[in-house]
């Protein structure tokens, strides 16, 4: 046996100058951003601050960074798969096959895992304790393993970039192709083992985020009074919880196969494709709503704040989010009416695939009633909401034409169907994600965002979005499959340059983001919001401090209705006093942990021997993992202790930049 | 207005007196409290991984390639020792969380022992099964419906021996710490799990063992 | 090679657009151009699931027509009313009325909810008819003709139509009557990928140890370009294949010269096709043995070898 397993030089895509690059490029970036932090000596501000911290604000800025990280690795697939097809008429482009394939799974991939789970958890982490109106998560340390099982994962994916290769086989690796016998190359294996482990951290955060939601909340504050944030959040905990075991198990039985010549869904001794296609979308139609129903809530949030009141239709949103919760469980198979299953399965599946059109269409009412009668104040949040409703009712209506089984028989597969999950998933879910970033950045830095940029960054997208997809759309209509490197009808040709246009035109949009976070940096102090509520905000989180302190709250606040800290503000603006000093007392916030980041160094050791077949060292990570968690076990001190004069001192400037404004409204 | 009648819960209204309010009017839970609680859903999300590989197991069960189904290769003697150790290794581990209750040191980590002698039994036993069928020409690779037995069967396997990995771990930190709240509470999830893991091998006896055996 | 084949460039050139040669970009920017100006007329000419020649197309088409006008009679007022509500409604319009605590009326709840309910409904029965309508395993009306039986095996990557009544086969061509029904029972070879021929309706998904079925029927003469709908490997772009329906006397001539002319597929000529190649000339074979597409679909003929090429892959040695 090799020391090294299959690793040797090999490995490395020398011949390929594309990837070669790439890698070559991010490895020294990374080595530069490293040189740089240990010669300024930040380093350990960064593993005492960042990299240890167990503070859900902290982790969820993490998450946000790492999905907004992996955007620009997905978003630049995205350009080669959509310049490739430019070309490839009667030619094969610039991009072989096998490296193509490469491309679009890991596009897929990357987005679904790597961008669009992080930059939503990350949002949670930091939003949920600050709405709910406590100090943290229920399992802070926890929370930190979740981070970093799920940065092993994206740091797995990329690393095929550079050694070896990623799979070839769409985002969803179906066997028999995946299996060893057609895809004998280690990229299933990078793709398999990269989502077992972060979709172990993924698992542990819907616990995590289930705990938290039903056992931590402030005093008073029901499950009906819960920010509507809150609630999507929770039916997304659930899902995850339901529906990610699924998954660990299905790419389990996919790595059996693989590893130790069992036969799931082998050609041979009876293994059955089938199965495996309805258990990966047992999880993967969940995991559809997973993603956009805590974006949903974000536009809950946004619209109604910017609106300048409270949500049309709570009950009805809170039903609908139920509704949506339970129904995604029992449309899984909409995903494969063209397996032949009957008339019946497929109609049955259809008509329940429809029915969660009902509460999704009701909850875009309820946004639309939520502005009638407001006062909007547009902001860049809200263009992203209001530039969501436009769009997603579009992709709502393709996903209900898809549900029809014979529309499904001819537009299945096709570049329709890539152009209805992006519509929903660029944008409901990616809109929603910038729309939360957007309005959550002030309350994570204490500035705000550049405002002209921002909205130069919405404009790119969402015209750049209709110009890459809408030709997608007709492509499909005109026979044109998905995942083709090359093509010979001339008339798909048109449609793919104006789709090209498109995806240039969100670069330009991607370009205005990072420039809005760099002048936004630069220009921190004029942008500075000292209020800690910059947009005249309803929940709890506006209540504190920008960037909150450490334990959050000073004093837990008492929740007496929904919009809780309207109403506080408003009581204290009517009875023209705001509310008497309360009486501090010292508390106690958790300690920081190495735990979740050693272990993940352990896990990435792991991933990658088993994905290279070096047998002794996946033992040592393993080992190494568990050793990580018997040291912390171990340890005595879990909570630093904050005394009652710090808390008052960092609390009563909180209240005194909160007076000036009341007393100027006041007066 | 019909809005403020049916919606106590709206804005400005004084409805911490409402029944519903009452109940979380207290704020967070005890630590103790949610820690169970997050346990015991990680122990349901860890059902439903095992209900994705009992699926398999139903829809492989005829798939046998030519090859011997259960009916041949199943001993029933051999499952009902198994049984036999786990149940018992229950009744031991519900014996170390009532001496961990009441502080008895001497007596947990007697109940714990004996909770360990069983689960390795058990694992001894399961082990021996396994190999018996491979060296038999029986394993994994012979047929789809073999390896969703050795999947599903296994993976309760790999359970236990992470429970009793787990439970050595907790004898050695009551040793070491004593029975401090953090402890207990680690105690309360060991338990917890080891008894869901009781309940799983309940459902694999049932579902693999005797619905096979039986006509 | 495919990539090269006049047949192929046809659509086009019947559309107006590629002349070929240095004049292609214009041609390109003429379609560009039409494209925007009337989109359904070029979907109409670019041979998509918009221009069915055959009843199941027809049928599905008409679905997805239906489908979308419903939909858009509830999309369209709900843009509009976004827009519109988010124009008015701004901060700096002193003429909107600002309802602070406006938050609930039942009235428009009850028809918020009822609008999606009814929507739903519609189309949920027009659904559940429309699968029974066209299932894919349901016959098609034969009139007096019994419909052609074709055996459908997908390979890496090429597809092999078998036709049992008539004992011979072809590669990536699929030669029917026009005006008959077809019955096709489809199997895969290797791994799992979906057969679609976009103007006659319905792709079905090709498993291997699995049979699925479909009807179809070509109305009128003419070539329909057929695909690999499901992603299956490194050649999947070239995995295509010509429909060709002709008048039931060329049917009854083409099978007569496919009978006197080319190879004999049988189970080592069967092997030796299953090898991965790529975008694979069309031929016939002039005898296909009785009973092959049952031996491939019950696995008793070995499953493609794979990128490898042997029986089994030298790498799963490798595993512990």
């Amino acid at each position: 046996m090799k020391l090294l397993g299959r690793l040797g030089w090999d490995a490395l895509p020398l011949d390929q100058p594309i990837p070669m690059i790439a890698s070559a490029t991010v490895a020294a970036a990374i080595l530069a951003v490293l040189a740089w932090v240990v010669i300024r000596g930040r380093f350990p501000y960064l593993w005492r601050e960042w990299l240890t911290s167990v503070d859900h604000k902290r982790i969820g800025v993490m998450y946000t960074l790492l999905a907004m990280v992996m955007l620009l690795r997905g978003f630049s697939d995205a350009l080669m798969m959509r310049s490739q097809q430019a070309i490839a008429l009667h030619s094969q482009g610039y991009m072989p096959p096998e490296h193509y394939d490469q491309v679009f799974s890991a596009h897929g991939t990357i987005m679904i895992f790597f961008v669009a789970m992080p930059f939503l958890i990350g949002l949670m982490n930091f939003v949920l304790p600050l709405q709910l109106g406590v100090r943290d998560v229920a399992f802070p340390t926890l929370n930190s393993v979740s981070f970093w099982l799920t940065a092993t994962g994206a740091l797995l994916v990329n690393l095929s970039l550079g050694i070896g290769e990623f799979a070839r086989t769409g985002w969803l690796p179906y066997p028999p192709l995946s299996e060893l016998k057609y895809s004998p190359g280690v990229g299933v294996d990078y793709y398999l083992w990269s989502l077992q482990i972060s979709g172990i951290g993924t698992l542990l955060t819907g616990i995590n985020f289930t705990t938290t939601i039903l056992k931590l909340r402030a005093p008073g504050m029901t499950y009906l009074r819960m920010p509507m944030f809150c609630w999507t959040s929770l039916a997304s905990s659930l899902l995850i919880i339901a529906a990610f075991p699924i998954l660990t198990a299905t790419l389990a039985m996919l790595i059996l196969d693989r590893y130790l010549g069992f036969h799931f869904f082998t050609n041979e001794a009876g293994g059955n494709v089938m199965m495996f296609v309805n258990l990966i979308w047992a999880w993967g139609h969940p995991e559809v709503y997973i993603l956009i129903l805590p974006a949903f809530g974000i536009f809950s949030e946004v619209v109604s704040t910017f609106s300048g009141k409270p949500l049309f239709g709570y009950r009805s949103m809170v039903i609908a989010t139920m509704a949506i919760c339970v129904l995604s469980f029992m449309v899984w198979l909409h995903h494969f009416f063209t397996m032949g299953a009957g008339a019946d399965v497929n109609a049955v599946f259809g008509v329940m695939s429809m029915i969660i059109a009902v509460p999704t269409g009701v909850k875009v009412f309820n946004w639309l009633f939520t502005m009638y009668g407001g006062r909007i104040r547009f902001e860049t949040p809200i263009l992203w909401a209001i530039g969501f409703m436009v769009t997603f009712v579009i992709g709502g209506m393709t996903g209900v034409l898809l549900a029809a089984p014979p529309a499904d028989f001819v537009l299945h597969n096709s570049l329709f169907l890539v152009a209805h999950f992006h519509n929903v998933i660029i944008g409901g879910v990616l809109f929603g994600a910038f729309a939360g970033y957007e309005y959550w950045f002030p309350k994570a830095f204490g500035f705000r965002l550049h405002r002209g940029l921002g909205k130069a960054a919405f404009w790119c997208w969402f015209v750049g979005f209709y110009l890459a997809f809408t030709p997608l759309y007709v492509l499909g209509l005109e026979g044109m499959t998905r995942r083709m490197q090359h093509y010979d009808v001339p008339a798909w040709r048109p449609w793919l340059l104006v789709a090209a246009v498109g995806a240039a035109v969100i670069l330009a949009g991607i370009v205005c983001q990072i420039a809005e976070l760099a002048v936004s940096i630069a220009r921190r102090e004029t942008l500075r919001d000292v209020t800690g509520d910059p947009w005249d905000g309803r929940t709890l989180e506006w209540s504190t401090a920008s960037p909150p302190p450490a334990f959050n709250f000073a004093i837990l606040p008492k929740v007496r209705g929904r919009d809780a800290y309207w109403a506080a503000k408003h009581g204290a603006q009517e009875q023209q006093a705001p509310s008497s000093e309360p009486a501090y007392e010292a508390l106690e916030t958790p300690r920081n942990s190495a735990t979740g980041f050693v272990c993940a160094f352990f896990a990435t050791l792991m991933g990658f021997a088993l994905i290279w077949h070096i047998w002794w060292l996946a033992l040592a990570g393993l080992a190494g993992a568990w050793a990580t968690f018997v040291v912390f076990a171990w340890r005595d001190r879990v909570e630093n202790l904050i005394s009652a004069a710090d808390v008052a001192t960092i609390d009563r400037e909180n209240r005194r930049a909160r007076l000036e404004p009341l007393a100027a409204r006041t007066s | 207005m019909s809005a403020y009648a049916i919606d106590s819960d709206r804005i400005g209204e004084e409805a911490l007196e409402s029944p519903s309010a009452a109940r979380s009017a207290g704020g967070p839970a005890s630590k103790r409290v949610y820690v169970g609680y997050g346990f015991w859903i990680f122990i349901l999300s860890d059902m439903v991984m095992f209900s994705a590989f009992f699926a398999a197991y139903a829809v492989l069960a005829e798939a046998r390639a030519g090859g011997p189904g259960g009916r041949q290769l199943f001993d029933l003697t051999n499952v009902a020792w198994e049984t036999g150790c786990l149940l018992v290794s229950s009744f031991a581990c519900g014996m170390a969380s009532l001496a961990a209750a009441s502080r008895n040191a001497l007596w947990f980590q007697v109940a714990m022992a004996v909770t360990f002698v069983l689960g390795a039994a058990f694992l001894g036993l399961e082990l021996s099964e396994f190999a018996g069928l491979t060296a038999q020409g029986d394993g994994p690779q012979r047929s789809a419906f073999l390896s969703a037995f050795f999947t599903l069967v296994g993976c309760h396997g790999l359970h236990i021996t992470a429970g009793l990995l787990w439970l050595l771990t907790m004898m050695a930190q009551v040793v070491a710490k004593g029975f401090r709240a953090d402890i207990l509470r680690r105690i309360l999830c060991f338990t917890l799990f080891w008894h869901a893991l009781d309940i799983i091998w309940v459902a694999i006896f049932t579902v693999v063992y005797l619905m096979e055996k039986t006509p | 090679m495919t990539t090269l084949n006049p047949e192929r460039a046809r659509p086009a050139e019947s559309n107006g657009g590629s002349a070929g040669g240095s004049r292609r970009y214009v041609a390109l920017l003429a379609v560009a151009t039409r494209a925007a100006a009337c989109p359904l007329a070029l979907l109409g000419g670019c041979r998509g699931v918009l221009d069915p020649q055959g009843p199941v197309g027809a049928g599905e088409k008409l679905i997805l027509l239906d489908a979308v006008a419903i939909m858009l009679v509830i999309v369209v007022p709900v843009i509009v009313a976004t827009l519109a509500f988010a124009w008015w409604f701004r901060a700096s319009n002193a003429r909107a009325r600002y309802l602070p605590d406006w938050s609930f009326s039942g009235r428009i709840e009850l028809i918020i909810w009822s609008i999606p309910a009814l929507v739903i409904m519609f189309l949920g029965g027009l659904a559940w008819v429309s699968s029974h309508d066209l299932d894919p395993a349901k016959p098609l009306p034969a009139g007096a003709a019994r419909p052609l039986q074709v055996e459908v095996v997908s390979l890496d990557w090429k597809w092999l139509f078998i036709y049992p009544d008539l004992g011979i086969a072809s590669v990536n061509q699929l030669v029917v009557p026009a005006g008959a029904p077809l019955h096709l029972r489809l199997t895969s070879g290797s791994v799992m990928t979906a057969f679609f021929v976009p103007q006659l309706g319905s792709m079905i998904y090709t498993m291997n140890g699995m049979v699925t079925q479909l009807n179809l029927q070509a109305d009128h003469p003419g070539s329909y370009p057929g695909l690999a709908s499901q992603f299956s490997g490194d050649g999947f772009a070239g995995m295509h294949f010509e429909t060709r329906a002709v008048a039931p006397a060329a049917f009854a001539a083409w099978a007569a010269d496919a009978k006197s002319s080319g190879p004999v597929l049988d189970a080592s000529a069967y092997v030796a096709l299953s090898r991965q190649s790529q975008d694979v000339a069309p031929f016939t074979y002039r005898a296909a043995p009785q009973g092959l597409f049952e031996q491939i679909a019950m696995r008793e003929l070995p499953p493609g070898p794979g990128p490898l090429g042997g029986g089994s892959s030298p790498k799963s040695e490798k595993a512990p």
